[in-house]
């Protein structure tokens, strides 16, 4: 399509858009407030989604607010992210059965027909950029992950551009927000100010065929010129940055900086960073046996390169302290994964930031290093 | 085909609640699976009839504190095959090892109409500072879905799946939201091992450390960052001093803010 379509749709219409994607047989996941936080879950009318809620977070805080208004989605990224849904945190791959000296595996688990169709409300730029890195790492290349590749395949996107800056999040810094650019069916911005509405782009034909379904109007320029002006207000007001450039050359430079052992006295290599990451890929594979031995089970579970059984192999860990830990971490996100995917693996969503129990600041440590590595080359960091 | 000797199964009791033993009981699913695989031989709780040893698989719950059972988990060694410690009295000489930060004969002299007749040992300790352990198995109680697992794996010749990593991990594959960040109450999440699936938090309560430290736990990182919070000496001294009292970085940490 040549130029984007744009409609304008009030705050029901929004409910009709859920009631129609349940009718063509969508799990609706989207932000609901659940006790101190939005997290996200199956929602069935607008009613559950955290309307007059907002979240403030700094580095290790996340605290729920009311805001005493309507607004829909007038929050940040919040402890879940979509992997939860296309990447799920257990996975039974399949069951095996004795049979006389050898064992038969049975159908492949979860079987296809069975597998949830997802439409995903409120699918922030930063996290869809963390879909589109994490399709690469299980769609592309050679060898496919089946489970993703089908559930993804099946996915709806409604994207929903952010009007306001979170508290840890720095995503205008790494080019990924605050405005969702490609990767979804619908994108939708809200605007509040003394008219409620929201403004919604078709991404693809089959966006178009669900907006289609529900009350709306071609939207007029001053509107979308207003919701454009919000997220452009947006990305200005991040507090937060991380250059994205030349981050294989700082960080494989510097792999002996003292900083490694400062980050490394604070990390409590808990492994909660790397389970908020919406692009953390890492699974473990544990096998279980009944008591009888006569069968078997499979089962992928979210795993972590903060732990010790992530390196292990014949004779030990490979990173058997936490320093090696967090610079693998932070190196493999930042640098390794321009060589294997050919982005860096950090969207800029914060989570990492607010989630650490300990307010380990991803933006702060890569700064540091970086503040050294343009020192040795002479240039001024801060005239830079 | 030849029928099989079922392995024999042995359960100790040292000094402990009886919880841990119970979980075995409480398997109620897999009960009838574990009669079936295994001659229960020596468990107390559950049956008067006792096989003699020795036994393939020896379970053994409790710290020893007293000048006999330190004789007799060695008679308890030399009969069993296999020996697994079960919970956190066995494996860091549990809650009762309270007394090892102070004078017991000043406890006894308090407690008892005649302090002479207690005859106790200074310190709780856990098994593994008496005899060779094959396997230790953490909590408080211990987790049944773990003891089914290790009963498993050992009857099918492998290793028991049992994590050494940060209860974090259970909560957040259950998407349990970090109490920690959210303004909960403490929690050890962050330092202790996994295996009871993030229970605690789940409830909207802070992780208790039923489990013991994880691997390479960072505990003074904690306990700075929360007195940076305001907390104080004694809560950081009450927190760390609990189930896991003795195990060794819980009781460093606990001994850091002892003023």
């Amino acid at each position: 399509m040549s130029t984007p379509r744009m409609y304008r749709i009030e705050p029901d219409a929004l409910n009709e858009l859920i009631q129609s994607l349940r009718q063509q047989h969508y799990t609706v996941i989207g932000p609901t407030p659940r006790g101190a936080a939005i997290v996200l879950d199956e929602i069935t009318s607008t009613s559950q989604l955290p309307i007059g809620k907002t979240d403030e977070q700094a580095p290790a805080q996340y605290r729920l607010k009311e805001r005493g208004d309507d607004a829909m989605f007038a929050f940040s990224a919040g402890p879940h992210s979509w992997k939860r849904y296309l990447f799920p945190p257990v996975l039974k791959l399949f069951s095996s059965r004795k049979n006389g000296e050898g064992f038969q595996i049975s159908e492949e688990l979860p079987s296809s027909d069975h597998e949830e169709k997802y439409a995903l409300l409120g699918v922030r730029a930063c996290d869809l950029s963390a879909i589109q890195i994490q399709d690469k790492v299980f769609g592309g290349g050679t060898y496919q992950d089946p489970a993703y590749v089908r559930v993804r395949n099946q996915a709806f996107i409604i994207a929903v551009n952010c009007t306001r800056a979170g508290g840890t999040c720095f995503c205008s810094s790494v080019r990924t927000g605050p405005r969702a650019r490609v990767g979804f069916d619908l994108a939708m911005s809200e605007v509040l100010d003394s008219e409620h509405y929201f403004i919604v782009e078709v991404g693809t034909d089959r966006g178009e065929n669900v907006i289609s379904t529900v009350t709306s109007r071609a939207a007029e320029d001053g509107e979308v010129e207003k919701a454009e002006h919000l997220i452009r207000a947006a990305a200005q007001s991040t507090g937060r940055s991380l250059e994205p450039d030349n981050t294989r050359e700082i960080l494989y430079q510097n792999s002996d900086h003292p900083r490694w052992d400062t980050v490394a006295a604070r990390c409590l290599s808990c492994a909660n960073c790397t389970m908020v990451c919406p692009t953390c890929f890492c699974a473990t594979v544990e096998d279980t046996t009944d008591l009888a031995g006569t069968s078997a089970d499979r089962i992928r579970k979210w795993d972590s390169c903060f732990t010790l059984d992530f390196s292990y192999i014949h004779g030990g860990s490979v990173r058997p302290s936490s320093k090696a830990r967090y610079r693998h971490w932070i190196t493999h996100k930042l640098a390794s994964w321009v060589d294997q995917f050919g982005t860096i693996g950090c969207v800029g969503c914060g989570r990492c930031i607010t989630w650490c129990p300990v307010g380990i600041d991803i933006t702060e440590e890569f700064r540091v290093i970086r503040e050294t590595y343009l020192m040795k080359r002479g240039t001024n960091p801060n005239k830079e | 085909m030849k029928k099989e000797r079922k392995p024999k199964l042995a359960i100790w009791k040292f000094s402990s609640c009886d919880g841990c033993q119970l979980s075995l009981l409480d398997c109620e699913d897999e009960l009838l699976a574990v009669a079936e695989n295994i001659e229960i031989a020596n468990f107390p709780e559950a049956s008067r009839l006792v096989v003699k040893g020795p036994y393939d698989l020896s379970l053994v719950e409790g710290s020893i504190t007293t000048p006999h059972d330190a004789e007799r988990i060695h008679q308890v060694r030399r009969s069993s095959k296999v020996l697994v410690t079960i919970g956190a009295c066995a494996t860091a000489g549990g809650i009762q090892a309270l007394r090892n930060f102070k004078d017991v004969r000043e406890f006894t002299s308090i407690v008892y109409a005649t302090p002479s007749y207690i005859e106790t040992l200074n310190k709780s300790t856990p098994i593994t500072d008496h005899v060779f352990v094959d396997f230790e198995l953490r909590g408080c109680p211990i987790s049944k879905v773990q003891l089914v697992e290790v009963l498993s794996a050992f009857l099918n010749g492998r290793k028991p799946t049992t994590p050494t990593y940060s209860v974090c991990l259970e909560c957040k594959r259950r998407g349990t939201v970090c109490g920690l960040v959210t303004h909960g109450p403490p929690c050890l999440g962050p330092v202790t091992q996994a295996g009871c699936d993030a229970l605690c938090p789940s409830y909207h309560r802070g992780c208790f450390g039923c489990f013991g430290p994880k691997e390479t736990p960072n505990t003074p990182s904690l306990a700075e960052y929360w007195k940076g919070l305001g907390m104080k000496n004694l809560e950081l001294l009450h927190l760390f001093r609990s189930y896991n009292a003795y195990a060794e970085s819980f009781r460093k940490e606990s001994e850091a803010h002892e003023k």
